[in-house]
């Protein structure tokens, strides 16, 4: 027999036997041990791997973590096609989700409209790894805002999924944001399908964590939909982050819109990878895709790297990414008016991430990170 | 004595451009500085607020008494030094409401006076926004961000407003302004204007001083004040032309 897994990988598998006594569920146990098997040949990834190049995730792989995962919703059961669908082979910390999925499944029925926002939050306690993975339906010309928010405030590892799927006429606002405490590693995956003239508009806030890692993955199914995704990372210390983002036009006319800024402090580290794809038949594809970092520190870095693949002609596409600094003389023009260096440059800063922050629909968000910004460089206002 | 620069020397990138420059200003006093372009009118702004680029080779400058010198351009800005930029700079994101009531904040905190929340720096803004006539429509927009370029200059003279200062240098606030705007800019500058504090004009016309009244024109050439007079000076030099007074800095 040959055996691929590594000392890393094997902490989960007596956990794992564990969880599967209490699975009463025969399609749910026999997919957790699907995904469970996949992992174990598949093993986390390395830096070896294109997709984590500059991420390696070896520090989180050398703690102990104490796997915990909640009772299954009961309405999986009527989403169990849907969840199957979810890609887990993607690579291990997708196939360890699915094994350990702490399932959840937010339903928003047919042409109604939500007034409140979904609040979807995520603890871990110190030590411990979450699997949260949720089920987002949004039947057609159904309207809601989903806020999905990472609190843990210790040292843990959160591996979480989320599949969105947006029906057709449906329009899904959703606000992700990351605000694990310093010692905390964050994995998530977000997984989006969006149908006939659907909206779907994300904004994937990353402040937290030791390291964090986020890859989007999102499809239009029919055509007239349309998507914004975009985020911001900002980052001090040694934090490292890393978005890597797919957007497929598999279909004609539809749009996207991805704005992502970095912030960059330290010694920290930035990496966005974002592809744009254009299917041979996605005939009036408008896609855009920009990626903007400021590095406050020499010491800080980021490795860009948009990508647009187009199959079809008759198409409106643009990307670019940039790396700078803050501006010596708009600096200059602020200190000639008394605020001090921290305040003067956390306001340029916050200049520069205003386009991200000002699109925040739920004012709690927005004033945090307002204050986020502000406060950064521990400049009192 | 508010302001004095006693023989300075000043330059940018090993060069010199100031050299041996002297200036006195006393509270409730205007002084209007001509010159040639590149005679160095806004390096001496520059310096005054504190730009890291120059470089003061030798030389003195006190405001009150104090070394100017050795202060941060935000320091001197608290303690109530101003410089209307010949060029100012466009903060993108950043609105100006947000930013002014920063900058009167942080010189209040300073001064121990109270700082204020935004409902009422508001309203504190659009009196001062009446000195320019200003509309409120620009307090939302980001600092000069798309502003044309009077509208640059207004926005100025509205953070000068705001922030109160002893010594006000307004680097060349008229050039871009259409007839309105200057007449606007100019009594705008005339209410701020009180025996309080001072006022130093760089500018290239006439135009504005038949507006402000100087009690002193100064000629600035090749680094150097090389003429000094009354406002009656800057009208002899509309006639006459700059040779006039490098002819004299010469002969000197
Ligand atoms: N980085 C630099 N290196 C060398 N020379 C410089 C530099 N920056 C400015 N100068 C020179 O310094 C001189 C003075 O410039 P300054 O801007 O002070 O002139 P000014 O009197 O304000 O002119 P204007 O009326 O055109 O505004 C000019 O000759 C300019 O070219
Ligand atoms: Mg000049």
């Amino acid at each position: 027999m040959i055996s691929t897994t590594t000392v890393k990988e094997t902490q989960f598998t007596e956990q794992f036997r564990n969880l599967l006594k209490s699975e009463t569920n025969d399609d749910l146990r026999r997919l957790r041990e699907e995904a469970f098997a996949a992992f174990s040949l598949m093993g986390f990834p390395t830096v070896k791997n294109e997709d984590w190049k500059y991420t390696n995730v070896a520090p989180l792989l050398n703690s102990q973590w104490s796997a915990t995962s909640g009772n299954d919703d009961a309405a999986v059961d009527q989403r169990f096609d849907q969840l199957k669908a979810f890609n887990f082979r993607r690579n291990g910390f997708t196939a360890l989700n699915l094994a350990f999925a702490d399932l959840k499944v937010v339903h928003i029925a047919k042409e109604t409209s939500l007034a409140e926002p979904i609040e979807l939050m995520f603890v871990a306690d110190e030590n411990t790894a979450i699997f949260p993975h949720v089920l987002v339906i949004a039947e057609a010309g159904s309207k809601a805002t989903i806020v999905e928010s990472y609190d843990s405030p210790g040292k843990s590892f959160t591996n979480s999924a989320i599949q969105v799927i947006v029906g057709d006429n449906a329009n899904i606002t959703h606000y992700r944001v990351q605000r694990d405490g310093i010692d905390a590693y964050n994995v998530g995956t977000t997984e989006v399908s969006l149908g006939r003239c659907s909206r779907y508009d994300s904004t994937n806030i990353n402040l937290g964590s030791a390291l964090s890692r986020h890859d989007i993955d999102l499809k239009f199914t029919a055509e007239g939909g349309e998507a914004f995704v975009d985020g911001l990372y900002m980052l001090n210390g040694s934090q490292h982050h890393d978005t890597h983002s797919i957007i497929d036009h598999q279909v004609p006319n539809c749009t996207s819109h991805q704005t992502y800024k970095g912030v960059l402090n330290d010694t920290s580290r930035g990496v966005f990878n974002g592809k744009v794809f254009v299917r041979e038949n996605a005939h009036g594809t408008d896609a855009q895709q920009s990626n903007k970092n400021l590095l406050l520190s020499d010491n800080a870095r980021v490795d860009t790297k948009p990508q647009l693949e187009i199959f079809n002609d008759d198409v409106k596409c643009a990307h670019g990414a940039t790396v700078g600094q803050l501006e010596e003389e708009e600096l200059f023009y602020l200190l000639t008016r008394g605020l001090p260096m921290t305040l003067a440059k956390n306001l340029l800063t916050y200049g520069f991430a205003e386009e991200v922050i000002n699109k925040i629909g739920i004012e709690s968000i927005k004033s945090e990170l307002d204050a986020a910004v502000l406060n950064r460089l521990g400049a009192e206002i | 004595m508010l302001l004095e620069v006693r023989d300075l020397h000043a330059g940018i990138d090993g060069k010199e451009i100031l050299k041996g420059l002297n200036l006195q200003v006393k509270k409730g006093e205007v002084h209007a500085i001509m010159g040639p372009n590149g005679s160095g009118k806004s390096t001496l702004s520059k310096v005054l607020a504190g730009h890291p680029s120059y470089e003061v080779i030798s030389g003195e400058v006190l405001f009150e008494g104090n070394n100017l010198l050795e202060l941060e351009p935000d320091e001197r800005a608290r303690e109530g030094v101003f410089m209307a930029f010949q060029y100012p700079v466009e903060v993108p994101g950043v609105s100006n409401s947000q930013f002014l009531r920063l900058a009167y904040n942080q010189k209040a905190k300073h001064h121990g006076q109270d700082e204020l929340d935004p409902l009422e720096f508001n309203d504190y803004l659009k009196e001062k926004a009446k000195v320019v006539e200003m509309s409120s429509e620009f307090f939302k927009r980001s600092v000069n961000e798309g502003f044309s370029g009077g509208e640059k200059k207004r926005n100025e003279i509205l953070q000068m407003a705001v922030l109160e200062p002893k010594l006000a240098i307004l680097d060349e606030t008229d050039s871009g302004l259409d007839i309105d705007a200057l007449r606007i800019v100019a009594e705008g500058v005339n209410t701020l204007r009180s025996s309080e504090n001072a006022i130093i004009l760089v500018t290239h016309y006439q135009r504005l001083l038949n507006y402000i009244q100087p009690d002193f024109v100064h000629v600035l050439a090749g680094g150097k004040i090389v003429k000094e007079g009354g406002k009656e000076l800057a009208i002899e030099l509309e006639e006459k032309g700059y040779d006039w007074v490098k002819g004299a800095a010469g002969s000197k």
